[in-house]
């Protein structure tokens, strides 16, 4: 058999094909050579057979067969077999292979070797990819050879060792003692890896950690010897004396300095220095900066230094090489949280790396700029964040108007830029912007009442120019059907109000109907709003049945959605005309529940008529107490006589008052009890118990204090009626009935209610101010009272102002206080 | 730590991997892929450094040959431009003018030398004289056996 041909003559060789298929022909035919040289054994060219092998390998020809000869050549004798099977192993025998683990006996051999660079190979093979079992197996020898004498393989031997920590964490504890002297060292080589070592330890163990911090000083001195020493020539890197330690240091101080006051206090000099000496110069000098500006920033440093390093991100963002600009908006990122206005300082500069070409950066300044927006910059960001949405790639686009939306949401300076903004995002990105987006959006513009007319006109000039964008025709069909009284009355404040008919605008919904630009979402929007136009145009004959002739084609459309929308508007017309308008009203101003969080006791539902009340109640709380202190000396402690008077208010001066216990702290009875008080007549039942002593006849939750009449006086017959609130027991719904008989209505009736600091009160709408004469009707008003702590109390009216006038009555507030 | 390395040139071809984490062979053949093209596609003045999946790869092209490796979160891409760099350097001092062709033909020792250089996704000697010397007394004992 010839001998086989040398790896360079096969590089040649295949270098030489055409073709792919060429190539796979040569590479086949050598294969096969090279399995039956293989097969019979032979020593002498094994390992140029492998290298071969491996070349091939490399290319991307499967080489599995070869994985036994590396194991072979492993335990050669010779050196060059060794050099060759270690890396044939590393690049084919990794621990998913069932081969490698016979690797282990050799590699414990070789660890032991004579020779150190054999040591070496075995250690560097260990360390590069030795599974968890072999580790286990080994541990012991690479813990033998981190303590010996020689830099060469004790250096090795703190990489494996970190290799070993890595797969197997619970033989940490294992290479403790060895550690002792690492830093003693002089060897750069051994400093590094033991720093590396260290590292890996401090970063896996709490223990280890505080453990090592004791190394602070010398670490401190180690980096100050290398800032100072002279030129090095075997370390230097332009000027530099190693880099690579300086860094790795830095790291470890980070590590160790984080949340340790002594440690950090200890590492400030240090680090001021090599901050402020280093060469900026050279990417080597500009990487330990970034290093220092890191551990700066994690350990618990000074404010003078926080405000160091933040300077040098923004030198380095002014730094012509884009690497380094790269790198400080990543870091400034990290640091906006935290040192927010110092990095405010360097805001125009990010905002130029919007237009830089790279587009790592522009994503970072992108990025960055949505984290600086704050209530002060918010017009010339928004106008630099509109340009960049202009100008950037698709893949930012839809990342940019989220954000836009977001900012723009928390500090609008007025409602008409909010929108103006929206429809800026929505005409230059629309078809990037995200699907949640359109609700949003639509709630947005139902929350600025004075700006509807204004929003439909815009929305709709812009859908005459395009009706490509989706989310754009979704808000604008929306708003049409709204608004579009609003759109063809020509009423528009903000700006010259456009003429448009009522045919026109069916004119356009229609087309948004029939083009192909619409998907099926906005296909439904489209549909609804012509519909909702029904109600809100003039009622001409020739309209309403074109709008019904559009209703009923959808009827039968291949889209399901459609159809039924059609189906029922079709059913509407038919059956429930009489109920349209109704439905189709105007939609009340949304509640927006998540970003506001939601408020406990909510003012109502933009009602002009409870603000007021609730506004002019709160004064009156602090006033109460001091009355209901005189009050309750005379009552005295728990064991207390509810007193009730019932309808008619005696002079509230004199001890009685009218006593409710509206909320007793614990179960109520439903009828009445006699009490033992002795002098007040018991008219009418309902005074309620208290509860104190009583057994609960109902649970808690049912139990429901029983109607009572709070005021009746001069025709006006005020009633309570109470229940608990559902969900929560604590709150008391009460529920005011007012009804008049007298011959004339009572208008602009007012309800209003005072309670003391510890309650909270909520007036819900009353359903009309006029109570209608002759109790042919009634109006009826909702409180919740929140009383957290159950205190009893009861309720009395104001001792002033107890009269009341025919035309516009006022009654007189009433005052929840509370007894003990 | 560094996950892997890869040297690639212009056309595609890989010229050196190394890897320092276990992988079945078919995602390192994936991630080859990825690697080549993505480099490929990066314009002349773009910045060095790339967000891929949850790593940072930092590439450098050295005349006909890409290098390429990839970092973990917290590691240094300033540092690792020099790491790149000193390999390189490395490089030109054993062979005198390193070019693509000393590599492909050479590569074993390209393998050599980056085991004294890097091991385990660590650099294990920063000095250039060191690693020289290791070198060469290796390569001596290969001779006088």
């Amino acid at each position: 058999m010839p001998a086989p041909i040398r790896l360079r003559e096969l590089i040649r060789t295949i270098r030489t094909a055409r073709t792919q298929a060429e190539e796979r022909e040569m590479i086949q035919k050598e294969c096969a050579a090279i399995r039956s040289s293989f097969r019979e054994e032979d020593n002498t060219y094994r390992c140029r057979n492998v290298a071969k092998l491996l070349y091939m390998h490399m290319l991307g020809y499967p080489a599995h067969f070869g994985q036994l000869e590396c194991l072979k050549l492993i335990a050669s004798q010779k050196f060059t077999d060794k050099r060759i099977g270690y890396l044939g192993a590393m690049l084919l025998l990794d621990e998913r292979q069932d081969v490698h683990l016979l690797m282990t006996n050799c590699i414990k051999n070789d660890l032991n070797h004579s020779t150190q660079y054999v040591q070496g190979l075995a250690l560097c093979t260990l360390g590069c990819m030795g599974s968890s079992e072999m580790c286990r197996d080994l541990a012991g020898e690479v813990e033998k050879l981190l303590k010996t004498s020689n830099s060469y393989l004790r250096k090795k031997a703190a990489l494996c060792a970190v290799h070993v920590i890595r797969k197997v964490p619970e033989l940490m504890e294992m290479f403790l003692p060895a550690t002792k002297n690492l830093l003693s060292e002089k060897n750069h080589g051994v400093l590094h890896t033991s720093v590396v070592l260290l590292t890996e330890m401090c970063e896996r163990s709490p223990d280890m950690l505080s453990h090592f911090r004791k190394l602070v000083p010398q670490l401190v001195r180690i980096l100050k010897n290398l800032i100072m020493s002279g030129y090095s020539p075997e370390h230097d890197v332009s000027g530099i004396s190693d880099p690579f330690l300086q860094v790795r240091i830095l790291r470890l101080l980070r590590i160790l300095g984080k949340g340790d006051d002594d440690s950090s206090e200890a590492m400030n000099d240090i680090l001021a220095q090599v901050a402020t000496n280093t060469e900026t110069s050279k990417n080597v000098g500009n990487a330990i900066l970034y290093e220092t500006v890191l551990t700066i920033m994690d350990i618990k440093s000074e404010s003078g230094l926080r405000v160091l390093a933040i300077n040098i991100l923004g030198r380095f963002l002014l730094n012509n090489d884009k690497n380094i600009r790269y790198v400080a908006l990543t870091s400034l990122l990290k640091t906006v949280q935290t040192d927010h206005n110092a990095v405010q300082r360097h805001r125009s500069t990010i905002v130029d790396c919007l237009k830089d070409l790279d587009v790592s950066i522009k994503r970072r300044a992108m990025e960055l700029s949505f984290a600086l927006v704050n209530g002060n910059n918010i017009r010339g960001m928004m106008k630099e964040l509109l340009y960049f949405l202009d100008s950037c790639d698709p893949d930012f686009k839809a990342d940019c108007a989220s954000g836009i939306f977001l900012a723009a949401e928390k500090y609008a300076p007025s409602k008409r830029w909010h929108i103006d903004t929206i429809m800026r995002v929505l005409t230059t990105a629309g078809s990037y912007v995200r699907d949640d987006s359109v609700p949003n959006l639509i709630q947005l513009i139902t929350n600025s009442v004075q700006m509807h007319a204004y929003t439909v006109q815009r929305l709709y000039k812009a859908l005459l120019d395009d009706i490509s964008q989706q989310p754009l025709v979704q808000v604008a069909s929306w708003c049409i059907g709204e608004y579009g009284d609003l759109l063809v009355s020509g009423q528009c404040e903000e700006e010259e109000p456009i003429q448009v008919s009522e045919d026109e605008v069916l004119d356009v919904l229609e087309g948004l109907l029939v083009s192909n630009l619409s998907t099926p979402v906005t296909r439904g929007y489209s549909l609804t709003a012509i519909m909702k136009l029904s109600t809100r145009f003039t009622c001409v004959p020739k309209r309403m049945s074109r709008i019904k002739k559009v209703v009923s084609i959808y009827g039968s459309s291949i889209d399901v959605e459609l159809q039924q929308r059609a189906v029922e508007y079709n059913a509407l017309f038919k059956k429930y005309d009489h109920m349209r308008p109704a439905l189709l009203e105007r939609m009340p101003i949304m509640e927006k529940t998540g970003t506001n969080g939601p408020a406990e006791i909510v003012q109502t539902n933009g009602e002009t008529e409870s603000t007021i009340l609730d506004t002019k109640h709160l004064p009156n709380i602090t006033q109460p107490a001091s009355q209901a202190n005189d009050l309750l000396d005379l009552l005295g402690g728990n064991d207390v006589v509810p007193v009730i008077q019932t309808t008619v208010p005696t002079k509230p001066a004199s001890a009685g008052g009218e006593l409710l216990d509206l909320l007793g702290d614990l179960s109520l009875t439903g009828g009445p009890t006699p009490t033992p008080a002795p002098s007040v007549p018991m008219s009418q039942p309902p005074f309620l118990l208290d509860g104190l002593t009583s057994q609960p006849l109902f649970n808690d939750i049912a139990a429901v204090i029983p109607p009572m009449t709070a005021y009746n006086k001069n025709g006006l017959k005020i009633e309570f009626t109470f229940e608990r609130s559902n969900p929560n027991p604590n709150i008391a719904v009460i529920t005011i009935h007012a009804t008049n008989s007298t011959e004339a209505d009572m208008t602009e009736f007012v309800f209003q209610a005072a309670v003391p600091k510890t309650f909270q009160l909520q007036l819900l709408s009353p359903s009309s101010n006029v109570v209608p004469a002759l109790n042919q009707g009634s109006v009826t008003q909702v409180i919740r009272v929140l009383n957290p702590q159950k205190v009893r109390c009861y309720c009395e009216p104001r001792p002033h102002s107890a009269s009341y006038r025919s035309r516009s009555s006022e009654i007189s507030p009433f005052i929840l206080k509370h007894l003990q | 730590m560094m996950h892997f390395l890869l040297l690639f040139s212009r056309q595609g071809k890989l010229r050196l991997q190394k890897w320092f984490l276990p992988l079945p062979e078919r995602d390192r053949k994936k991630i080859v892929k990825d690697m080549t093209t993505m480099m490929l596609a990066r314009k002349p003045r773009t910045c060095n450094f790339l967000h891929w999946k949850d790593l940072k790869i930092v590439y450098k092209r050295y005349a006909s040959l890409y290098f390429c490796c990839a970092l973990e979160n917290q590691d240094n891409e300033l540092l690792a431009l020099e790491i790149l760099h000193r390999y390189v350097e490395l490089l030109d001092k054993y062979f005198g003018n390193v070019c693509e062709l000393d590599i492909i033909f050479n590569f074993e020792k390209a393998y050599f030398i980056l085991d004294e250089f890097l091991m385990g996704g660590e650099i294990q000697e920063t000095s250039k004289l060191s690693i020289a010397k290791s070198i060469e007394a290796s390569d001596m004992l290969q001779e006088t056996e």
